[in-house]
């Protein structure tokens, strides 16, 4: 989707604020909303994409939100969209009279090790490429509804296949396959100049890791 | 999506959003969920409890992983390693998953982890303009400038304007290469060991790293230098 979380490019968004000795939380709250957020992924009853929820919240709020904000709006959203909670529990924090009680998936030594035992990304599947290492590339024009990866700052632009980076799934959403197939990756080489045009550095290039489906020879 | 969706949305955003931001200029008198976000996010926590959905003490124990166990200090003994064992340093740009994993580190967002060498011709800067993509397991949380709307937008398209804030100023001669992570792998830049370094240790020398020049918006420095740029 062409959404407000697609900012690369945007002009205008001020200065970046540093915070000196910042810490890992700015409030307790915080820190409960990542761990929820991440032992529910664990429990296997989300079944929606994290991402796309954040994604899909309307973009005046995206800018007014802080990030945890916007963490604890896509849970609520994945667990309405998921049918686990509904929205008379969210607003009571009590459990509908007569409703399920789940065992929890995950207990405190399986939570302890659990950001340690994720599996690669990269798939160790066999899948011809389509593209080489040196290939001149183009980013396709497209305007998916779903989720993607592909940016809007680089559709329609030309680049260079710097690398092929391996096999991963592919993450749009807007397919609907039951399963996404899983496809090369590239890091792909845009010039300044393709990108943003003569007052761009002659020598500056900003990298992408693309999907297969998101370029076509140039 | 459906207008439910947005209707949906818009109820969400105006609970977590508006009121958490600012909890005195948004009055809205069907407001059901609590304003404050401590306490919100508390009756959340408490609903998934008492469904069975979550255990307090496992999400204490992700805390204290996201707190305790992983951070730059993680990142700064790779670079010190790769400045110190010219075999590793080779293996950690051919592999950076790999290499890492030799010291012990892997992990979630970091799964999968390529290293990019900034040299005297090539400056390298991280990013992520789709969200806030970052390599956990060795820099731990993002903070929250990284996350930022002006770092995300910027970067991509004045790299060496945002880098200016930093007070890090590049050569015109020397090329900025802006990695927007846009799929599963993440990534570290591996910076510059400065000179004057010849004698520290390892240990000493990844005492000197931080987390900024691994994300690449600042150099490493000797502190007695360049402590006042």
């Amino acid at each position: 989707m062409n959404g407000i979380h697609d900012m690369g490019g945007m002009q205008g968004l001020g200065p970046i604020e540093v915070e000196k000795n910042e810490p890992v939380f700015h409030a307790p709250w915080e820190g409960r909303v990542i761990a929820m957020r991440r032992a529910l992924v664990a429990s296997g009853k989300i079944k929606t994409v994290f991402r796309e929820a954040i994604e899909n919240i309307p973009p005046a709020e995206y800018l007014r939100m802080s990030y945890y904000e916007r963490w604890y709006t896509a849970v609520v959203e994945q667990l309405l969209d998921s049918n686990v909670v509904t929205r008379e529990e969210i607003a009571s924090g009590k459990p509908a009279k007569g409703s399920a009680k789940a065992t929890p998936a995950l207990d405190a030594a399986d939570a302890a090790t659990l950001s340690f035992r994720v599996p690669p990304a990269m798939l160790r599947v066999e899948v011809a490429p389509r593209f080489q290492a040196g290939q001149p590339v183009r980013a396709r024009k497209i305007n998916p509804l779903g989720h993607t990866r592909l940016p809007r700052y680089v559709r329609g632009r030309a680049g260079v296949i710097e690398q092929d980076r391996g096999v991963q799934a592919f993450p749009d959403t807007h397919l609907k396959t039951p399963a996404a197939p899983a496809q090369h990756v590239y890091s792909v080489r845009f010039a300044a100049r393709e990108l943003w045009g003569e007052e761009a550095s002659p020598r500056d290039a900003v990298y992408l890791d693309l999907w297969e489906d998101y370029l076509e020879p140039a | 999506m459906s207008t439910t969706r947005r209707g949906f949305l818009a109820a969400a955003g105006a609970a977590a959003g508006q009121n958490m931001a600012h909890a005195e200029d948004h009055k809205h008198d069907h407001q059901v969920v609590p304003s404050d976000p401590t306490l919100r996010v508390k009756a959340l926590e408490s609903l998934l409890v008492e469904k069975g959905l979550v255990d307090r003490a496992a999400l204490d124990a992700l805390i204290d992983t996201y707190e305790h166990k992983v951070g730059p200090r993680n990142g700064a003994r790779v670079v010190a390693r790769a400045w110190s064992d010219p075999a590793f340093k080779q293996r950690l740009l051919a592999n950076g998953t790999a290499a890492i994993a030799e010291l012990g580190y892997s992990g979630e967002q970091g799964a999968d982890i390529r290293v990019v060498e900034n040299t005297p011709t090539v400056h390298n800067v991280i990013v992520c303009t789709l969200c806030s993509c970052y390599p956990w397991p060795l820099l731990g949380l993002p903070p929250v400038w990284y996350k930022s709307a002006p770092y995300r937008s910027r970067t991509v398209i004045d790299p060496r304007s945002a880098l200016r804030e930093f007070g890090t100023v590049v050569p015109e001669e020397v090329e900025v290469r802006v990695w927007d992570s846009t799929a599963e792998e993440r990534y570290m830049v591996l910076p510059e060991r400065p000179e004057g370094t010849e004698k520290l240790s390892e240990e000493e020398l990844a005492a000197l790293v931080k987390r900024d020049a691994m994300i690449g918006v600042t150099k490493v420095k000797l502190p007695q230098r360049g402590g006042g740029e």
